[in-house]
Order: structure tokens, then C-alpha cells, then sequence
């Protein structure tokens, strides 16, 4: 018989992307409750990246790793499955209405792009500090994060993208649990919630430092 | 009362096409769409213009064989339906209305309204079966089979092989046909022994067949006029997932997934 | 020509064991140099070309829909009945043969029927083998249901799609068949004739349905498949593309028909409701389990149902048949139902229609368990209607739904031409003169799974065939009937569709071969059906071309053969003086209005003769012996 591959075929591929997207968002959750320490004042926040850098630092570099080879497999199979979908209808329909597809299952792609893009420069931004928007100094990611987000358009950028993301995961974590194959009862009263409070939270959580510190509410 | 038909006319295979407008009138509510159909053909016949050719067979709802794009909804407006059980009252009186054939580069235009879904053939000729050839049977209550499996298994069994997952499916996906079939025979006792050699070969051809991959829109599951849930294509999902971890071909024993 | 039957010697129940030892066997290695043509991917044709290429046999597969698995079959709704006696209410093989025999009114073969009853048990297996959902009670046993015609449970159903759950049965190990690449599968291909070598069937020729072009496939034996003509009526409860082509050009090679007039009317399908009425639907018989059939008292009382109190109902059939009831069969329930019609009792806007009534199953057993049995059936019903069935009786009223006869066959179902084999509705074989409900499944099954696999090995390894391919004259002259036949229907452009002469016709046969007949109703059939056929020839309008795919070609084609085919009803109908299941004959009745059987000069099978277009067809008469089954009046009272 052919091998069940997870790159021969659609079903793979969409495994693929389901275990790698996880994957991140298990690191974005971690993530999002870093920077809330913010809050708490500079050297909270210092010491938690010293210590990241310093101590942990194989821990992190682990991390960076499995994140690296996560969004690869994860960008790699949604172009790929882009692809082939976009090949499946070369001819549109001249009249076409959706009845059920959500504004999330529509903007996985472009969303997608956004996010690729976004991480990118975050990265430059934050960890090599190779784009300053504003001077910052490496090891001081309080001063950093303040410096950068007194600026409008980068709190902007930052505030786009994370809309981007909440609605990549306002569909993508209801459907992650569906391509990994759980699947309880026909109408599933309770996944769609839950995915989309969670979105929500990360959403939040995320957005709320920029905006703070945009604002000045940080101390 | 009297619509306004924008019908999809193509002359054969690979010819260019085109939306033609069409008049319907003093078309009786009580009419089925397929019947308002045939009132048009006749007039176009006796004008001597070609009729528009579309498949129809049973005009009951279960040989699968109507397949048309309603006002961009496979099957029209209502849930559950076929095309042929869509009633005229379904349609305000002087209404316009858009005829199109199943948009899927599998399912090429033949003429008209009628596309080759032969690639649901193929895929169920792939693995959509249980091995078991004519005469060795053992007596059939000697499996038994909970109620809740058989009722299952019936639910996706009720798929009609009309195409209209793939035709509403933004990415052109015939998941839900796929996991229909393999749901049914995964849910029975007897489908077990095949049962991921199976899934994996129906989803490879599924996929060789050119049909895209499933993002879980869920426009399927509304199209369909057996209502067939998505939830099939999870428990397809989760087979193949299985195939694909354990590279196991078949699995031992009894048991209703 | 002599009706050879071939009913094996011995007690009944070890004809069909000691003939499957007389007859000889093909060895395995040679299986595979015969081809076999299956016409048909119904239940019969499906399950037979699965199983031939199972055994080894090159298979080549014709129908004409897109895929093998539209067949009509797929339409079946109530169930298949199997004598395993599951319920333990005294059910057995004999039952359901003597059932059978008394169910088609003395006009069937006693051995034939013998051999799908005994039959019917292995089906029920392999469907259960393949994966078919049949209804299961808790316990995870098979449920059963009873059925119109019988007073035991023995009918296994699946939900309201029992005949698309087997049919998707069969189309699975068919695929798998075609995907080892033992049969070749042509879908979307019409068989336009029959080519017959030397006395014996040796191809067929076809129209690609989508380039139009005329092809010939020689074999070794042909097998038909293609169904029941109830469409000769043009409003039945038959798929559209239900058609007697296949069999009607087989006729015209050679092939007696036999029975031809033995047409049944379903008791239950939903009152048509104008002249655009493409079609009628059946609501399943299995729904007279739970439902009392009614009319007012008083004829002309259009006060709506649940207004008319019950002392004001007539129950007619639990009045006329209280053994029975609404369970009384088919012609008998449909020619009831027309009775209280023609009174001038009738319900509905047109008058033709009787009430069949829920209220009291649903304050018996509740709403749910209603929706359990007959759930997507109501909705059938509410989505044509628009009316709710929960809350308001179904109006039903009698449609042509299954025609008994077709081309006679052997017991080996070979027809009169040698190599020509037919199967399912397309043959007469076992139902006599009315079929009882779920049998038909059961017949195509057993034909196809069970009897041809063995039956064709006996013919082709008895005979010695001259090979012959598609190059032969034969195959050209057919080719070129065929193709002449396209050109004078498309070369016509009259001024009339295809539909409006088949509507007429149809509603000839209504009046005057349907339900009820006479002689002097037949004989002016006799002159309209020719007049309308000339003017068919003369006036039809059959637009576009031979090249393309054609509906109104494909349509054309087979109306012309239902003209024919009509005549050939209607002069059975006339010779047979006799009324007995589906055929009434108004002159033959009992003082009660029951259908009055004559064995003495007709418990024979009438096997019409093709004669050439001017002369009249001939009859010859098999002889029908009851050696089981006492010839006695059927009653259900
Ligand atoms: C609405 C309805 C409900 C029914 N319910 C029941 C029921 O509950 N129980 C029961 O026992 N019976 C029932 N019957 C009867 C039963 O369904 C049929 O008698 C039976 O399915 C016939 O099967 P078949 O294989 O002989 O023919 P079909 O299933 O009609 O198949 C005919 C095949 O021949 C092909 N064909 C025909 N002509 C040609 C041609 N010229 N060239 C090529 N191919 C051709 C078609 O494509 C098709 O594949 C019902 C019938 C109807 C109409
Ligand atoms: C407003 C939201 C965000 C803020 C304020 C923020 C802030 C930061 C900061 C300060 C760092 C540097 C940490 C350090 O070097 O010690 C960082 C690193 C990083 N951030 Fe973010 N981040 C945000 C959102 C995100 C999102 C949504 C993602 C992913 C989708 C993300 C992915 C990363 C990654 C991959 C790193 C690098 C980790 C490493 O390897 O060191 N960030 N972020
Ligand atoms: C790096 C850029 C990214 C791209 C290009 C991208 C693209 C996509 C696409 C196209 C899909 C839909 C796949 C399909 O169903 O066909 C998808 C699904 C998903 N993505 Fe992303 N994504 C990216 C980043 C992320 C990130 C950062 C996360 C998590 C924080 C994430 C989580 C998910 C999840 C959970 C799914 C659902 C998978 C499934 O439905 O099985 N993605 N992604
Ligand atoms: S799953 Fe539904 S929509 Fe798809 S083919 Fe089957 S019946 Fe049609
Ligand atoms: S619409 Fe398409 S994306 Fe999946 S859920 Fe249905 S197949
Ligand atoms: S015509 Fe058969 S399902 Fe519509």
C-alpha cells in the first residue's frame, strides 16, 4: 500500500501545520506572559531575559530551535497546500456565496503572510536589535520596549499584527483539534468558544503593552 | 410566477463558455426547479435553440446526479436538499437567478450544466469498499453491531456522491465525500480490517484526483444534501494520522471507531 | 419458437442444489479468455459484473448515467426481503416462495420463485459482509419490518435508502473490480442494439453519450441489467433515464418478450399536481405499517382532514380486507384507492388522491418513534408538498411503479437467444403477475451475486464459440441501423418535443392500459398508439446533433422504442381475457369487484415473437404448473 506520509498528501500536510502551529502557540502563550511582567517594573523584566539569556540560555536555544523548525514545516506546508488549493478551482463562479467559511478561515493565508512578515522584524527589532526604531541598548529590554513603543508607528505595526494574529487563531485553534482528529458530537457546542476566548486573551495580553506604554501606563 | 434564469452554456469539453440569460414564465410555485427546466428547454427546442443540458436522474434526491450552482449556493438556497427537490416557492416571484455547473478542476464541464465526476469513482475505487467477494459470508447476525455504530456509519453511508462538498469547498476539496466513505466503513466491525490501508489510499487519490486540501471552511457540510457533518473529516483526519504514525497497514480485532 | 424453461428435475427444494452440480464449470485459467458484457450497473447488472470478474471473467460494463452508481436501484426506499426468520414468527423459505407465488397471483414459475427464496438468506449476508448500515435493534441484531403482501417481519431495511445502501454495496465491489482492472467500466454510454452471430448473442453496439460515436463490443455472452420500462406511462415513480431500449432492441434481434402488460401500480406516491409534473414519487409501501388509509364517507367533502370527525371517515381498506388491512398488496390497495376516487370520494385539490394517516401511530407510539422509521420519508413528503405530515395525513394516490414482465428467460435466465442473458426487472422471471414489496432487490440480487455467476460458466463452457471481433458484418449493419435511426430523428425538425409525444402516449396508457382495462379501451389504444407513432416520425422536433451530448437525442431514441413497446402492452393486455395481480380486467371480476382469475385457459406466460415491422407479433404460451402452491382465488380479506 502507498505509506501514510505526512508530506505525500493534503491530510499530512494540514497535520503538519496543525502540530508546528501548536507548537507556536505554546512558545506565543510563554511569550505573552514574559512581557506581562512589564508591569511590574524594570528589573522584574530584566532579570527574567538576563536569566533567559544567561542561566537558561541551552534551554533557550532548544527553544529556538524547535520554534525554528515549527515555523518552517509550518510556512513550507501552508504554501504548499495554498498551492494546490488555489490550483483545485481554476475557474471561478461567476456568482459565489459563502455561507459558513468565517472571516478567520478566510484571512488564514493572508493573515499567515502578515505574521511571517511580522516575526521577521521582530525579531530584527527585539533580539538582534538590528532595526532601532529608537536607540536601545542590548540587555535592556525594558528600556528597549519603552523607547520603541513611545513611537506611534511602531506601535501601530505591532497592534496590526496582533490583530492579524488573533484571528489566525481564532480559526486555527478550532480546527488544529479537528485535523489532529478529535471530533465530539455533530455541532460541537463547545470548541468554537473556547478557541475563540483563548484567541482573545493572547490577543490581549499581547496588545495591551504596546498600548500601555504608548499611553504611558507603565511604570 | 416568472424569474430570470443567467445559465452557464458551453458548447463541450474545454470550449469557452458563457452566462446566457433565459425567461421563465408562468412557471407554477408547485413546479420543481428541474421541472421549470424542462418548461424552458421545451420553449428553447420549439425555437429552435439548443436545450440546456443538465444531469438529472431520479429527481427524488438520491442518485446524486443533479448538480448545479444555484445564485452561488450548491444544491440552492435550501439545506438539505438536492437540486431536483428545490420547489419554485423557494424563489421570490420575478427573481433573477444564476445558474452555474460545479466549479472543481477534478469535475471538467462536459456541456452546459453537466461535469465528469468520474474522480469520485477512482476514489472509491482506491479503497472505498470492504474485501469481501460474493459467496463467503458468514451469517449476518453473527456480527453484531451496536446500534449507535450502525446508525452512525448509516449517517455518512447517506452520502449521495453528488460533488457539491467540492463545488462549495473554497479550495475545491472533496474531503467530506472522502470522509463520508471512510467514516462509514470505519465505524463497522466489518470495515476494520482494511480500515487504514484504506483511508490512506482514498485520501492519495483524493489527492492525485487534483482536488485542494481541507481548511476546515465548513462550507461543505451546509451544501450537502445529506448534511453530512464535518465531523467525518475529523475522524478521517484522525485515521489517517494514525496510518501515518504507526505505518501499521491494517489493525487487528474488532471494535467500532 | 419452442419456450425451452430447463427447470431442473426433483423436489423442489433440491432443483437449484443438484443443477448447480449437473451444470459444467469453467476452469479458472480459462475464465479470463471469456468476455462478458454486463448492460447495467443496477443492483442486478452491478452485483453480476462485480461477481463475474470476482471469478475471473473479463467484464465490460455499460450504463448510461455518469457513474455506476446512479442506477436506478439507488431509488429504492423500503427494504429487501430475506427469508431468515430473525423474528422467530414463523417465517422459513417456504413461506416466503409460497408468498411470492400467491403474491403474483399463479402467473410465476414455481421454481424460479423457489430458488430467490431460498436465496434471499445469502443475500442478507453478503450485503451485511460489504458494509451495508441495515437498521439493527439495540442489541446490535438485525431489525425487520413487515410489508404489503406478507403477515410476517421479513423485510431488512436501511433507514428510507435501503435500495441505495445495497446498490453503493454492489458499486463498491464493482470499483474494486475495475480498479484490479477486471472489468472495464463505460459510463455514460447507451447500448443502441444487440449483434447476434450465427443464432447466438456475440456484442453490442453503443452510443458515446458525450462525442456521440457509434461503438461495437463483441463478447462471448451478453448480460442485460437495463431495468424496467414503467416510462412507457411517461409519469411513473421510474428514474427519468429509465428505459426499455435494451430490452426492446434485443426483441426486435430475437429475444421473446414475455408478460409485457404486467404492470404495477404503487398504492402510495404523491398526487400529481399539474401539467409540468415531470414525475411521481413514491413514498414507501413500509409507511402502511403506521398509517390508516381513508377517505370521507360522503363523496365531494373538501372539509379539511382533522375537521372530519372518524364516524365520517371510511377506512375502506381495514373495512374490505380486515385481515390484512392496510397492508393488503399493491394492485389490490391501488385499484381500492382508485374505486373511492372514481365514487367521486377522492381528496385533494384534483380529487385523486385517499388520506394515509399517522395521528394514530403518533399518539401510539409518539412523534419520535414516528421520525425513527419514516423520518426522511415525511420530509421527502413536506419538501414537495409543503405540507407536514406530523400534523396533517399524506395524500397518496396510485402511480405506475414496476413492470413484471420483460424479456423472458430459462431458469438459467438465458433469453430465447442463446448467449443473451437478462437479469433483474429487465426479465419476468419471478414475480408472476404482481410483485410483492422488497422483492425486487432480493430478485436482482440473487440474479446477479448468485444465479448468473454460475448459470453463464454452464453456457460458455457447453458451448463452442467461433471467435469473432467487432470487424464481423454483423456489427456493421447494426452500427449502421443504429446510426441510421440518429439521423431520421435529429433530420425530423418537426414542430413537437420529444416530452408532448411522450406525455400523450403516456396518458393513453393511463387511460386505457393502467390501472383497469377493457377490451373496448384496448382496442381504441390500439389505434391511437400507431396514429401518435406515425406522427411522432413525421412531426418530432429533436434539436441539435449526433456529435455532442444529446438529451433530447437520447430522450427521442427511447421514446420511439416506448411506442412499440406500448402497442406490444396493449395487445397482451387484450389477449389476456383474464384478470389476475396488476392486470384488471374490468370484464373479469368477481360480484365483489376482486380480480377474477381464469387458470383454466391462461396460467400460461405469454412470450411475444418479434414478426418484422409490418406483420403482428407472435404469441407462444409457456405452460405454468403449480405442483407447491394450490391454484386457489387470492383473498387478504
Ligand atoms: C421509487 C422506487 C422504490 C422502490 N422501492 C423498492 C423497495 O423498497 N424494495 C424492492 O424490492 N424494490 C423496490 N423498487 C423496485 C426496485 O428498485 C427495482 O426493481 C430494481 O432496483 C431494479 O434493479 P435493476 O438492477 O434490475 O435495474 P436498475 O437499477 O434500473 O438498473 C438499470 C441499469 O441499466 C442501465 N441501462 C438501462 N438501459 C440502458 C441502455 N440502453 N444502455 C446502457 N445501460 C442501460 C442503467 O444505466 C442502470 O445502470 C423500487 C422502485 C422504485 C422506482
Ligand atoms: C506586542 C507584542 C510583543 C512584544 C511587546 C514582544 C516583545 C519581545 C521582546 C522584548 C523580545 C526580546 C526578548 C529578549 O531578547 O529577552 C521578543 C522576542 C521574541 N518575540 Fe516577541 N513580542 C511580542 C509579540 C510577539 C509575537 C506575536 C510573536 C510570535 C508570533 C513573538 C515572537 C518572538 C520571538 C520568536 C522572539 C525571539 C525569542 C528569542 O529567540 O530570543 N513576539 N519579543
Ligand atoms: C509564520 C507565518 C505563518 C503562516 C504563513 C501561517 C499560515 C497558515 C495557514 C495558511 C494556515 C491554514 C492551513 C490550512 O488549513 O490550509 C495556518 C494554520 C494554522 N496556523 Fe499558521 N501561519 C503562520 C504563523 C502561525 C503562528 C505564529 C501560529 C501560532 C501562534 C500559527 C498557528 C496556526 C494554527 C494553530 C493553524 C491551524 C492548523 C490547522 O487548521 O490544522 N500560525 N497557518
Ligand atoms: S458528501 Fe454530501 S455533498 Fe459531498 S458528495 Fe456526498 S452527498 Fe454530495
Ligand atoms: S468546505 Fe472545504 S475546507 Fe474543508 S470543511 Fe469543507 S472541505
Ligand atoms: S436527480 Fe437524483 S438526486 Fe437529483
Amino acid at each position: 500500500m502507498r505509506t501514510a506520509s505526512l508530506w505525500s498528501t493534503t491530510v499530512g500536510k494540514k497535520i503538519v501545520m496543525a502540530v508546528s502551529g501548536l507548537i507556536m502557540v505554546g512558545f506565543v502563550i510563554a511569550h505573552m506572559a514574559g512581557n506581562l511582567q512589564l508591569f511590574e517594573g524594570a528589573d522584574r523584566i530584566n532579570t527574567y531575559s538576563a536569566f533567559l539569556h544567561g542561566p537558561a540560555n541551552e534551554v533557550l536555544w532548544i527553544v529556538r530551535v524547535v520554534l525554528l523548525v515549527a515555523a518552517i514545516a509550518h510556512v513550507v506546508s501552508a504554501y504548499q497546500l495554498t498551492v494546490l488549493d488555489r490550483a483545485a478551482r481554476p475557474v471561478p463562479y461567476v456568482k459565489r456565496e459563502l455561507q459558513a467559511a468565517t472571516i478567520g478561515s478566510r484571512t488564514m493565508r493572508i493573515g499567515g503572510v502578515i505574521l511571517a512578515l511580522f516575526i521577521l522584524l521582530h525579531i530584527l527589532h527585539f533580539t538582534t536589535l538590528t532595526l532601532q526604531p529608537a536607540p536601545l541598548t542590548e540587555g535592556d529590554v525594558y528600556g528597549n520596549v519603552l523607547a520603541s513603543f513611545r513611537i506611534w508607528w511602531v506601535t501601530a505595526i505591532y497592534v496590526i499584527a496582533m490583530i492579524a494574529l488573533a484571528l489566525h487563531l481564532y480559526h486555527g485553534l478550532w480546527s488544529s483539534v479537528r485535523t489532529l482528529g478529535f471530533e465530539r458530537g455533530r455541532l460541537d457546542p463547545f470548541k468554537r468558544p473556547v478557541a475563540i476566548a483563548l484567541a482573545l486573551v493572547i490577543w490581549a495580553g499581547f496588545t495591551i503593552v504596546p498600548v500601555a506604554v504608548f499611553f504611558h501606563l507603565v511604570p | 410566477m416568472n424569474v430570470t434564469l443567467r445559465v452557464w452554456r458551453q458548447a463541450g469539453p474545454g470550449a469557452p463558455g458563457k452566462m446566457v440569460e433565459y425567461k421563465a414564465t408562468e412557471i407554477s410555485p408547485e413546479a420543481s426547479f428541474l421541472e421549470m427546466l424542462d418548461v424552458v428547454n421545451e420553449e428553447l427546442t420549439l425555437a429552435g435553440q439548443e436545450p440546456i443540458a443538465f444531469d438529472h436522474d431520479c429527481r427524488e434526491g438520491i442518485c446524486g446526479s443533479c448538480s448545479m450552482m444555484i445564485d452561488g449556493r450548491a444544491h440552492g438556497p435550501n439545506q438539505g436538499t438536492a437540486t431536483c427537490q428545490l420547489h419554485m416557492r423557494s424563489f421570490e416571484d420575478g427573481a433573477t437567478i444564476f445558474v452555474e455547473p460545479w466549479r472543481v478542476r477534478a469535475f471538467p464541464v462536459v456541456k452546459d450544466l453537466c461535469v465528469d465526476r468520474s474522480a469520485f469513482d477512482r476514489i472509491i475505487a482506491a479503497g472505498g469498499f470492504i474485501t469481501a467477494a460474493t459467496g463467503g459470508a458468514q451469517d449476518a447476525n453473527d456480527v453484531l453491531v451496536p446500534k449507535l455504530s450502525s446508525d452512525l456509519a448509516m449517517d455518512s453511508a447517506a452520502c449521495i456522491g453528488c460533488g457539491a462538498c467540492a463545488a462549495a469547498c473554497p479550495n475545491g476539496s472533496a474531503s467530506l465525500f472522502t470522509a463520508a466513505k471512510v467514516t462509514h466503513l470505519a465505524q463497522l466491525p466489518q470495515g476494520q480490517p482494511e480500515r487504514y490501508r484504506r483511508v490512506v489510499e482514498m485520501v492519495a487519490q483524493h489527492d492525485s484526483e487534483g482536488f485542494g486540501g481541507c481548511t476546515l471552511h465548513g462550507e461543505c457540510q451546509i451544501a450537502c444534501p445529506k448534511e453530512i457533518s464535518i465531523d467525518t473529516i475529523a475522524r478521517m483526519n484522525r485515521d489517517y494520522m494514525v496510518a501515518a504514525a504507526t505505518m501499521r497497514e491494517e489493525k487487528v480485532g474488532g471494535g467500532s471507531g | 419458437m419452442e419456450l425451452r424453461a430447463r427447470v431442473p428435475e426433483g423436489p423442489i427444494e433440491q432443483k437449484w442444489d443438484s443443477h448447480r452440480f449437473d451444470m459444467k464449470l469453467v476452469n479458472p485459467a480459462n475464465k479470463r479468455k471469456y468476455t462478458v458484457i454486463v448492460v447495467g450497473s443496477g443492483l442486478a447488472g452491478g452485483a453480476g459484473a462485480a461477481t463475474l470478474a470476482e471469478l475471473g471473467y473479463n467484464v465490460k460494463c455499460f450504463c448510461f448515467q455518469d457513474s455506476p452508481r446512479r442506477a436506478h436501484s439507488i431509488a429504492a426506499q423500503g427494504g429487501i426481503n430475506a427469508a431468515k426468520n430473525y423474528q422467530n414468527d414463523g417465517d422459513s423459505v417456504y413461506r416466503l416462495f409460497y408468498d411470492t407465488v400467491k403474491g403474483g397471483d399463479f402467473r410465476s414459475r414455481e421454481a424460479n420463485v423457489y430458488r430467490l427464496a431460498q436465496i434471499s438468506v445469502n443475500i442478507i449476508d453478503q450485503c451485511v459482509a460489504q458494509g451495508v448500515p441495515f437498521a439493527r435493534e439495540y442489541g446490535g441484531m438485525l431489525a425487520n419490518r413487515s410489508f404489503g403482501g406478507a403477515q410476517v417481519s421479513r423485510t431488512f431495511y436501511a433507514r428510507g435508502q435501503t435500495g441505495q445502501q445495497l446498490l453503493l454495496g454492489a458499486y463498491q465491489a464493482l470499483e474494486r473490480q475495475i480498479g484490479k482492472g477486471m472489468v472495464t467500466m463505460y459510463p455514460r454510454t447507451e447500448m443502441l442494439d444487440l449483434v447476434v452471430i450465427d443464432g447466438v448473442a456475440r456484442g453490442i453496439v453503443t452510443r458515446n453519450l458525450i462525442t456521440g460515436a457509434i461503438e461495437s463490443h463483441a463478447a462471448d455472452a451478453v448480460v442485460l441489467g437495463t431495468g424496467g420500462y414503467g416510462n412507457v406511462f411517461y409519469l411513473s415513480t421510474n428514474a427519468k433515464g429509465s428505459n426499455a431500449t435494451a430490452i426492446w432492441r434485443a426483441y426486435k434481434r430475437g429475444a421473446a418478450f414475455a408478460n409485457p402488460c404486467f404492470t404495477q401500480i404503487h398504492p402510495t406516491c404523491i398526487p400529481k399536481s399539474g401539467e409540468y409534473q415531470s414525475k411521481l414519487t413514491l413514498m414507501s409501501e413500509s409507511l402502511r405499517n403506521d398509517g390508516r388509509v381513508w377517505v370521507p364517507l360522503a363523496r365531494g367533502d373538501k372539509r379539511k382532514a382533522d375537521t372530519i370527525p372518524e364516524s365520517e371517515r371510511d377506512y375502506y381498506l381495514e373495512r374490505m380486507y380486515p385481515s390484512y388491512g392496510n397492508l393488503a398488496p399493491r394492485d389490490i390497495a391501488s385499484r381500492a384507492a382508485k374505486r373511492v376516487c372514481d365514487e367521486g370520494r377522492g381528496v385533494g385539490p384534483t380529487g385523486l388522491g385517499v388520506y394515509l394517516d399517522f395521528a394514530a401511530a403518533i399518539a401510539r407510539v409518539g412523534e419520535d418513534a414516528i421520525r425513527e422509521r419514516y423520518g426522511n420519508l415525511f420530509e421527502m413528503y413536506q419538501r414537495i408538498t409543503d405540507e407536514n405530515p406530523y400534523k396533517v395525513p399524506m395524500r397518496i394516490y396510485p402511480a405506475v411503479h414496476y413492470t413484471m414482465g420483460g424479456l423472458w428467460v430459462d431458469y438459467n435466465l438465458m433469453s430465447t437467444i442463446p448467449g443473451l442473458h437478462v437479469i433483474g426487472e429487465a426479465n419476468f422471471s419471478d414475480h408472476g403477475a404482481n410483485r410483492l414489496g422488497a422483492s425486487a432487490l432480493m430478485q436482482g440480487l440473487a440474479d446477479g451475486y448468485f444465479i448468473i455467476s454460475s448459470t453463464i460458466a454452464d453456457y460458455l463452457a457447453a458451448k463452442k464459440l467461433a471467435p469473432v471481433d467487432t470487424t464481423h458484418a454483423a456489427f456493421r449493419e447494426a452500427e449502421s441501423r443504429v446510426a441510421e435511426m440518429t439521423r431520421k430523428l435529429l433530420a425530423t425538425k418537426g414542430t413537437r418535443t420529444v416530452d408532448s409525444f411522450h406525455r400523450e402516449l403516456g396518458s393513453i396508457m393511463w387511460e386505457y392500459c393502467g390501472m383497469a382495462r377493457n377490451e373496448a379501451g384496448l382496442k381504441i389504444a390500439l389505434e391511437k398508439i400507431p396514429k401518435l407513432r406515425a406522427e411522432f416520425w413525421r412531426d418530432v422536433n429533436v434539436p441539435g446533433s449526433a456529435d455532442t451530448l444529446n438529451q433530447a437525442l437520447e430522450k427521442a431514441g427511447r421514446v420511439a422504442d416506448f411506442f412499440e413497446l406500448a402497442e406490444l402492452m396493449c395487445r397482451d393486455a387484450l389477449e389476456r381475457k383474464e384478470s389476475c395481480g396488476g392486470h384488471f380486467r374490468e370484464e373479469y371480476q368477481t360480484p365483489e369487484g376482486e380480480a377474477l382469475r381464469d387458470d383454466e385457459h391462461f396460467a400460461y406466460v405469454s412470450a411475444w415473437e418479434y414478426a418484422g415491422d409490418k406483420a403482428a407479433p407472435v404469441l407462444n404460451k409457456e405452460p405454468l404448473d403449480f405442483e407447491y402452491v394450490h391454484l386457489a382465488q387470492r383473498s387478504y380479506k
